[in-house]
């Protein structure tokens, strides 16, 4: 009998090594024989803490929201043989909403223990390697990954055999192999899963890419903001050299060898830009380079690099051992395997999905991720961060590949998915955006470094109640002209996420401008609040709330508010009993 | 604006300079490894003394403007000292949506800081980050390490109000 807890990030910031310190402790009081271990986050965040329960016969139960009561309850229903009459046991519908999905790289995540390199060897791990070395020349394995039409998983979605094969046919013996895994896109965190709840698979993944293109040396650019990746990261590659498959000849077959080793970022968004990590590498500010040359002719220290993000790397291992047909065989035609995405925001059930390509946005946020929270509208969902757009309701049933979202204006990006409903003002969602891309940007060119700022500058007027007619106008003019005068991604993409809204929803910026409102009700300075004296009781607690007391009246009577005084807090809005203040 | 020091070059000392030069010796030879000395130099101090930055600048030949610039790109480095709790507070997208400026005007209020600032007592620095990659749990704050979710303004005054408790 074993029980196995959920402790990634979101698990262990939601108690789950909390649960497992009672479970621990309880099975020592109880004298039951019960093994306890960890896993990986399986994706379900809205359940966490999530424990996995398997008796003797291999059957599973899982319990959800595991806290410190419901902790010592599930070993005493295990000691009892009850399991089932948990009441946190899992549901069906979440049961099925795991179902819905296709794992690929998470295939092993909130599954095996990521800080023990047997259960990924008993889960087929490490045999992609070992057929790659004994049995295929490097040149079969990129045509393998040929086969499997896999594209990079970091956002511009390039297809991941014309890179490793370019940086095979570069000239020269020293090369280089590089993992993307500064993820920053903010509202995105799929990366982190892989890394902290299946490390071996990235590392057989760069193996495997590292002989395919000739590599002898990888190294893994992760963001410091991963404390937890980092650690599980080194234990792995620990323990994959003490086994010989890191800086060893690999199955003694006198053919490769491969050593590597992890770089933590310092916290730069553009540095997820290939030639901008490269920059930062090699110890310097991380602004990107002209290219060509590309990394996989001049790269790392100007040798042939292969830059690629942690979720490709994920996918290589299952290629190789299972067939590029395998991979191929799920998704479009445009678009092969699965991809994986992170569900946020205004969204019932939070968390990571790996679904196929070609799945409808319908059936991923109302399918899998249980609609929108508190049954409120859906507006519109965000891709691609802050190089992507916003995805209005009409284009729901659009299947998820890579040329049907490049279409809208939003790009796939790594994943990042924020739910918005009516309550979202997409002025403010813009202006979000931008005040990242402003601050993100590196300042080498002109366009990005001052474009972005004028653009956030006139997104504020507007959210202030200070916009003129033309101003969409301008917006658009200007977000045109960043996009095409920038030298990296991310001024190339700066101002998408303005556009797309102006596109979508330029009734909302027109309402922001020519009438002074804000239909979603969130930008402050275009607020009005007023107390209906229909309503109102006169029991004063608005005006014993009110910051700078813009409320007067007397006990008994209907209050007011004072609107040039009033800084629009929202106290009064918040306190009234009897919904009697408004706001318009 | 504060200068950035380089005039005073060399005449501040240096303080724990054998854990420095321990640092240092731990990456002579290896080329671009700026930005992972930094790293161990502001494990050690907490924040990026001018001075050490200075000595730095001294021992590996490395041009002072350079390490400065490098410094001052990457958000991780801080050239001033911190409290003794770092509250990073999240603002990312998910975070955005579910209310974390809310959020920060509690922690301002709670604190009378602005974000980048120290508390008096030097118990407390806010810093807004981009994301802690805890999106279902929006929104988000991580103190020492430890990630604090779905907060309400009442529920994050509470958490800071704890810990000021056992401070005393």
């Amino acid at each position: 009998m074993k029980l196995i807890v959920g402790q990634g990030s979101c698990g262990i910031a939601a108690g789950a090594s909390k649960a497992y310190k009672i479970l621990e402790e309880e099975i020592k009081n109880s004298g039951a024989n019960i093994k306890l271990g960890s896993t990986g986050c399986i994706g379900m965040c809205y359940l966490e803490p999530i424990v996995d329960f398997i008796d003797d016969d291999g059957k599973k139960t899982t319990f959800v929201k595991v806290d410190e009561e419901i902790a010592k309850q599930i070993v005493k229903d295990i000691v009892a043989s009850k399991v089932d009459s948990n009441e946190n046991v899992i549901s069906d519908e979440d049961k099925e909403a795991l179902a819905k999905q296709k794992r690929i790289s998470l295939r092993n995540c909130g599954i095996i223990d990521p800080e023990n390199i047997d259960e990924y060897i008993e889960s087929g791990g490490y045999k992609a390697i070992e057929r790659c070395i004994k049995e295929m020349t490097p040149e079969e394995v990129i045509e393998e990954v040929k086969v499997s039409g896999l594209r990079g998983r970091g956002g511009a979605g390039f297809p991941t055999w014309f890179k490793f094969n370019a940086a095979r046919q570069s000239p020269g013996t020293e090369k280089y192999l590089v993992c993307n895994a500064d993820e920053g896109d903010p509202g995105a965190f799929m990366d982190r899963s892989v890394l902290e709840g299946d490390p071996h698979a990235l590392i057989e993944g760069m193996i495997i890419a590292g002989y395919a293109i000739g590599a002898s040396e990888g190294i893994i650019y992760v963001r410091a903001e991963y404390p937890l990746a980092i650690k599980r990261l080194n234990i792995a590659m620990a323990q994959a050299e003490e086994r010989g498959y890191l800086n060893k000849d690999l199955f003694g077959e006198g053919k490769f060898k491969f050593s590597l080793r992890i770089k933590a970022g310092a916290g730069a968004f553009v540095c997820g830009e290939e030639t901008a990590l490269l920059e930062s590498l090699e110890g310097n500010r991380g602004t990107p380079r002209p290219k060509p040359p590309f990394p996989a002719q001049k790269g790392y220290w100007g040798k042939p690099t292969n830059i690629n993000n942690v979720e490709t790397f994920a996918n290589v291992p299952f290629i190789l051992a299972n067939g590029g047909d395998a991979f191929a065989a799920v998704g479009t035609e445009d678009s092969k395997g699965t991809k994986v995405f992170a569900l946020a925001g205004k969204i019932k059930k939070g968390g990571l999905v790996e679904v196929p390509m070609g799945m409808t946005i319908r059936e991923i946020i109302f399918g899998i991720g249980g609609g929108i929270a508190e049954d409120k509208g859906f507006k519109a969902v965000q891709m691609g961060g802050p190089s992507g757009g916003c995805i209005p309701a009409e284009f729901l049933d659009i299947p998820v590949d890579y040329a049907s979202i490049t279409k809208t204006g939003a790009i796939m990006g790594s994943g990042g998915m924020v739910v918005m409903d009516e309550t979202t003002c997409m002025v403010d969602m813009a202006k979000f955006f931008l005040d990242f891309t402003c601050k993100e940007s590196c300042g080498k060119c002109t366009p990005c470094r001052e474009g972005t700022k004028r653009m956030l500058e006139m997104l504020e007027k507007i959210t202030e109640g200070k916009g003129e007619p033309g101003d969409i106008e301008k917006l658009e003019e200007l977000g045109k002209f960043i996009n095409s005068a920038s030298l990296c991604g991310l001024g190339q993409t700066a101002s998408n996420p303005v556009l797309t809204t102006i596109r979508y929803f330029r009734d909302e910026y027109e309402a922001h401008i020519n009438d002074k409102k804000c239909p979603a009700k969130q930008c402050k300075a275009l607020l009005t609040y007023t107390i209906d004296p229909e309503k109102c009781t006169g029991c004063t607690i608005c005006a014993r709330n009110c910051p700078v007391e813009a409320i007067t009246g007397t006990l008994k009577e209907p209050h007011k508010i004072n609107p040039d005084i009033c800084i629009k807090c929202g106290k009064c809005y918040e306190v009234c009993r009897f919904g009697a203040v408004s706001v318009e | 604006m504060a200068c950035c020091g380089c005039n005073d070059n060399g005449n501040v000392a240096v303080k724990d300079v054998d854990k420095l030069d321990q640092i240092l010796s731990k990456y002579e030879g290896v080329k671009g490894s700026l930005i992972s000395i930094l790293q161990d130099v502001q494990g050690l101090y907490e924040y990026l003394p001018i001075e050490a930055l200075n000595y730095i600048s001294e021992v590996t030949g490395i041009k002072l403007a350079k390490i400065y610039g490098v410094a001052t790109f990457y958000t991780q480095f801080r050239l001033d000292p911190v409290g003794k709790h770092v509250i990073l507070l999240c603002q990312g997208t998910a975070c955005h949506v579910n209310g974390s400026k809310a959020i920060e005007e509690a922690i301002c209020e709670e604190l009378e800081i602005s974000e980048g600032e120290t508390t008096k007592d030097g118990l407390f620095t806010l810093t807004n980050v981009a994301c802690l990659g805890c999106c279902s749990l929006s929104p988000v704050m991580m103190i020492d390490g430890e990630v604090h979710g779905k907060l309400t303004p009442k529920k994050t005054k509470e958490i800071l109000k704890a810990i000021k408790a056992e401070e005393e």
